[in-house]
C-alpha cells in the first residue's frame, strides 16, 4: 500500500467536510491527513488535500464515491511523483541551556525557524516536503518534545507534466 | 410577487407537477401546511410518518414520477429515516420535506429539534438545509433535478420555521443553470468505443447470459431491453429490482436470480462465458460468494452510477452510462457488426440470424446453451408440495391470486419468505407491477408502498402480498387507505412466524427458535381489519382460498384484507445459504436427490 493525494475541490459550503468525512467512514476508507482551506474564486470553493493509504483499486472506488457528492466539483488524483507537496510542523521542545544551541543547530540545518523562546523550551518549526518533516521529527525525538503538530500536506500538479485527472471518466457526458 | 416561505415550497412542488403528497403535520412545519388547503396538489394524511416515505416510494415505482412527502422536525423526521435508506438502497426518486426548528433554536436541543441533514447524510443522494428563504424555489428544483436524474434516489429538504414564515421575492429557476449545482454531472450516453467492445464480446460470446436490473426500469429501457434480447437471443435474467423488465412469459426469459432464484437463472450465470450486466450492481443475494459467482465469465457492466463499475466485481468492458442510451448504442453497433434486427427470429430461442442484405453476422450458435437452460429448467422447475392434504400452502395462494387477478395488477410485497414466494410465483408479464423493498429489506413496506401504488395508479388492481411479522409493522396506514378511499388489497401469508427467520434458524441453527413465534390469531385480523374500516376476509383451507380472492377482488370501495392462514414449515426454494458459492444451491427437497445425482454425473 502507498498513499495517494486527492485533491478535491468542493463548494465552500456548511456540511462539505462532513459529507467528504461521511463519506470515508461508511466505505471503509482510511484518511491519513486532511487540509482544507478556500481557494479560487472568492470564497465560492473550497480545496481538499486529502491523502489516503489504499491499494489502486479502492483508490478508484474511493474517487468515484467521492465524486458522487453533489458538492464535489472536481477531483484530481495526484501520485507523489507528479506532485510538489508541503507540509508544515511545529514543535515545542525542552532546550536547557545545554541543549539550546543542540535545537538550534538542528533547526537551521534543515531550515527551519524557532519561533518561539521560553525560559526552558522553544518552540521551532519546519516547512517543507512530507518526508523531509519526517526525518526532522525523528531527530528532534532526540530531545525531549513536550509537543508537535504537522498541519498534513497540501499539494499541487508538477509543472510540465499535467497531474492524472480521477475526471473525465469514461462515459461520461461533457 | 412577495410570498411567504411556506407558500413558495407548495408553489415550488406545484412547478414541479406534484399531484400528490404524503404526510403529517407538526409545529415545525405548521406554516407550510397552510397554503395547502389552497393548493391543487393532494394530501394524504398518514398515521405514521414512515408510511409516508413508503407510500411515496410505491408512488415513485409504479409512475417513475418521484414521490414527495412531508414531515416535522424531530421525530416526525427521524420516523421517515427508514424510507429514505430503503429509497437510498433501490434508487427510487423521492423527495422529502422536513420542517426544523427556527434558525436562531438550531444547535440548542430546541424542543423536538434533531440534526436530520446530519442524520440522513449517508442515506439521501443529497440533502439540503435551507436557511435564507430566498433559497426555497431553487433548492426545491434542485432537489426534484438530484433526485430524478443520473442514478435516482432519496433527497431530503429541511425547512426551518422562521425560513417558512419569512417572505421572498418569488421566481422560478429558468434552467438547470440556476440550480448552482456546480459539482453534478449524471452520466447519459456510453463511450461508443466501449460500447463497441461489448458490442464484440456479445458477438463472441457462446453462453451469454443478460443479467438485467433495476435500473433498466429505472432508465426507461424495457424495449431496448426486449430489442436486444431478441435480436441476440440471449437469455435474460430479472433480478428482483427487475422482475417485469423482461416478461416472464417470455421464451427467453429465465426469471429471478439469486439466493431464492430458480435453478435455472442461478446455474446460467454460474456456466456463463459473458454477463451483460444492464443496471444491474452484483448484490450479494445475487452473487453468493463473490470469489465463486459466475468464474468462467467475462463481464460487460453497463450503469449510470460510474462507482458501481468495479464496485464487486471487476467488468471486462464497464460502461457508465444511462441504460436506455446504452442498449439503443449496443444496438446501433451491432447493427454495424452485422446483427440486424430479423422480425422472423422474433422470440427465437436458438440465435438470430442476420439481417437480410448486410453481411452474414458470424456468430457461436447458442442452441446449444439452450439446449442445456431448456433441460435445467426441465428438471429443476420451481416446485411446491402441490398435494390437497395438510395446511394450505403460501404458494397456492400467491398462484390462485395470480390467475384471478388482472395480469397488469401491481403486487406490492414486504420482506421475507412472503415476498420471495410472490417474485417466485406471481408471473410478472407487465414494467412496473412489482413493488418491494429489495436493498434495505425494509419489513412492514408492503401496506403503505401498496396505498402509494393505488394512488399513483388508481386505474389498477393494487394487491400487497404480506407477511404477518410485517404487517403488523404497518398495518394502521390502512385507516389511512379507508379515511382516503384508496381501495388496496392485502393478502397476509399467515404462518404465524417470523417465517424467514425461522427457516434459516431451522436449516443453519439446528431448529432452536429464537424469538420467531407470532401468533396465528393475536392479532385477530379479520378483526383489525373491520376495526380500520376494511373488509376483513379469512381463508383457512385450500378450497377457501378461490371463494376468499374472489370476494376481496369484488370490493372496489374500500381496502381488503385477506388472512390466509398458511403452513408455517414450509420453506422458501430454491436457496444458496448466506455466503456460499451458488454452486451450493439447494433446491425443493423432492428435487435435491435428482440434483445431486445430476452433479455426480457432471463429476
Amino acid at each position: 500500500m502507498r498513499h495517494h493525494i486527492l485533491s478535491v475541490l468542493v463548494e465552500n459550503k456548511a456540511g462539505v467536510l462532513a459529507r467528504i468525512a461521511g463519506l470515508f467512514s461508511r466505505r471503509g476508507f482510511n484518511i491519513y491527513s486532511l487540509a482544507v482551506a478556500p481557494t479560487d474564486e472568492g470564497e465560492r470553493l473550497s480545496r481538499i488535500t486529502i491523502v489516503v493509504d489504499v491499494e489502486p483499486a479502492s483508490l478508484e472506488q474511493v474517487v468515484r464515491q467521492l465524486d458522487k457528492l453533489v458538492n464535489v466539483v472536481a477531483i484530481s488524483h495526484l501520485s507523489p511523483s507528479e506532485a510538489v507537496e508541503r507540509e508544515l510542523l511545529l514543535a515545542t521542545v525542552a532546550a536547557t541551556m545545554t541543549e539550546r544551541s543542540q535545537v538550534i543547530e538542528l533547526v537551521d540545518v534543515f531550515g527551519g525557524e524557532v519561533v518561539n523562546v521560553g525560559g526552558d523550551q522553544l518552540t521551532v518549526m519546519l516547512a517543507g516536503p512530507p518526508d523531509t518533516l519526517d526525518d526532522f521529527e525523528a531527530l528532534l525525538a532526540s530531545f525531549r518534545v513536550a509537543g508537535l503538530q504537522r498541519t498534513g500536506r497540501v499539494a499541487l500538479p508538477k509543472l510540465g507534466r499535467r497531474a492524472a485527472r480521477a475526471r473525465p471518466i469514461p462515459g461520461r457526458a461533457g | 410577487m412577495q410570498v411567504t416561505g411556506a407558500q413558495a415550497l407548495i408553489k415550488s412542488l406545484e412547478m414541479e407537477g406534484v399531484e400528490v403528497m404524503f404526510g403529517l403535520p407538526g409545529g415545525a412545519i405548521l406554516p407550510v401546511y397552510d397554503p395547502i388547503l389552497d393548493s391543487p396538489i393532494r394530501h394524504v394524511l398518514v398515521r405514521h410518518e414512515q408510511g409516508a416515505g413508503h407510500m411515496a416510494e410505491g408512488y415513485a415505482m409504479v409512475t417513475g414520477r418521484p414521490g414527495v412527502a412531508m414531515v416535522t422536525s424531530g421525530p416526525g423526521a427521524t420516523n421517515i429515516v427508514t424510507p429514505l435508506s430503503n429509497a437510498y438502497m433501490d434508487s427510487t426518486p423521492l423527495v422529502v420535506i422536513s420542517g426544523q426548528v427556527a434558525t436562531a433554536s438550531i444547535g440548542t436541543d430546541a424542543f423536538q429539534e434533531c440534526d436530520i441533514t446530519g442524520v440522513t447524510m449517508g442515506i439521501t443522494k443529497h440533502n439540503w438545509l435551507v436557511k435564507d428563504p430566498a433559497d426555497i424555489p431553487r433548492v426545491v428544483a434542485a432537489a426534484f433535478h438530484v433526485a430524478t436524474t443520473g442514478r435516482p434516489g432519496p433527497v431530503l429538504v429541511d425547512v426551518p420555521k422562521d425560513v417558512s414564515n419569512a417572505t421572498l421575492e418569488w421566481y422560478w429557476p429558468a434552467s438547470e443553470e440556476d440550480l448552482d449545482l456546480p459539482g453534478y454531472h449524471p452520466c447519459r450516453s456510453g463511450d461508443p468505443e466501449l460500447v463497441r467492445r461489448a458490442a464484440e464480446l456479445l458477438m463472441a460470446a457462446e453462453r451469454p447470459v443478460i443479467y438485467a436490473g433495476g435500473g433498466i426500469l429505472k432508465a426507461r429501457a424495457v424495449e431496448g431491453l426486449r430489442e436486444l434480447a431478441e435480436r441476440t437471443g440471449i437469455p435474460v435474467v430479472t433480478t428482483l429490482m427487475a422482475r417485469g423488465a423482461f416478461s416472464d412469459s417470455h421464451p427467453l426469459c429465465l426469471g429471478m436470480p439469486g439466493m431464492h432464484g430458480n435453478y435455472t437463472a442461478v446455474t446460467a450465470m454460474q456456466r456463463a462465458d459473458l454477463l451483460v450486466a444492464l443496471g444491474a450492481r452484483f448484490d450479494d443475494r445475487v452473487t453468493g460468494k463473490v470469489d465463486a459467482f459466475a468464474p468462467g465469465a467475462r463481464v460487460v457492466h453497463v450503469d449510470v452510477d460510474p462507482a458501481e463499475l468495479g464496485k464487486v466485481r471487476k467488468p471486462d468492458v464497464g460502461i457508465a452510462g444511462d441504460c436506455r442510451l446504452v442498449v439503443d448504442e449496443l444496438l446501433e453497433a451491432l447493427d454495424s457488426l452485422g446483427l440486424g434486427h430479423d422480425p422472423s427470429a422474433a422470440g427465437g430461442t436458438t440465435g438470430a440470424r442476420a439481417r437480410p442484405g448486410t453481411r452474414a453476422a458470424s456468430r457461436p450458435d447458442l442452441s446449444g446453451w439452450w439446449a442445456q437452460l431448456h433441460r435445467w429448467q426441465q428438471d429443476f422447475p420451481l416446485h411446491y408440495d402441490r398435494s390437497a392434504e395438510g395446511p394450505l400452502k403460501p404458494q397456492l395462494v400467491v398462484e390462485t391470486l395470480r390467475d384471478l387477478c388482472p395480469e397488469d395488477t401491481i403486487v406490492v410485497a414486504g420482506v421475507g419468505q412472503h415476498q420471495m414466494w410472490a417474485s417466485q410465483w406471481w408471473r410478472f408479464d407487465h414494467p412496473y407491477t412489482w413493488v418491494n423493498s429489495g436493498g434495505a429489506g425494509t419489513m412492514g413496506f408492503a401496506v403503505p408502498a401498496a396505498v402509494g401504488a393505488k394512488v399513483g395508479r388508481p386505474d389498477r388492481t393494487v394487491w400487497a402480498i404480506d407477511g404477518d411479522g410485517c404487517f403488523q409493522m404497518t398495518a394502521q396506514e390502512l385507516v389511512t387507505a379507508s379515511a382516503e378511499r384508496i381501495p388496496v388489497k392485502v393478502a397476509i401469508l399467515n404462518n404465524a412466524y417470523l417465517g424467514m427467520v425461522r427457516q434459516w434458524q431451522e436449516m443453519f441453527y439446528e431448529e432452536r427458535y429464537s424469538e420467531v413465534y407470532l401468533s396465528p390469531d393475536l392479532p385477530d385480523y379479520v378483526k383489525w381489519a373491520e376495526a380500520m374500516g376494511c373488509v376483513g376476509i379469512r381463508a383457512e383451507a385450500p378450497e377457501e382460498v378461490v371463494p376468499a380472492i374472489e370476494e376481496a377482488n369484488a370490493v372496489d370501495d374500500r381496502p381488503v384484507v385477506v388472512d390466509f392462514r398458511t403452513d408455517a414449515f414450509e420453506k422458501v426454494f430454491p436457496m444458496v445459504p448466506a455466503g456460499t458459492s451458488n454452486d451450493a444451491i439447494q433446491v425443493h427437497p423432492d428435487q435435491q436427490e435428482a440434483l445431486e445425482k445430476s452433479r455426480r454425473g457432471m463429476a
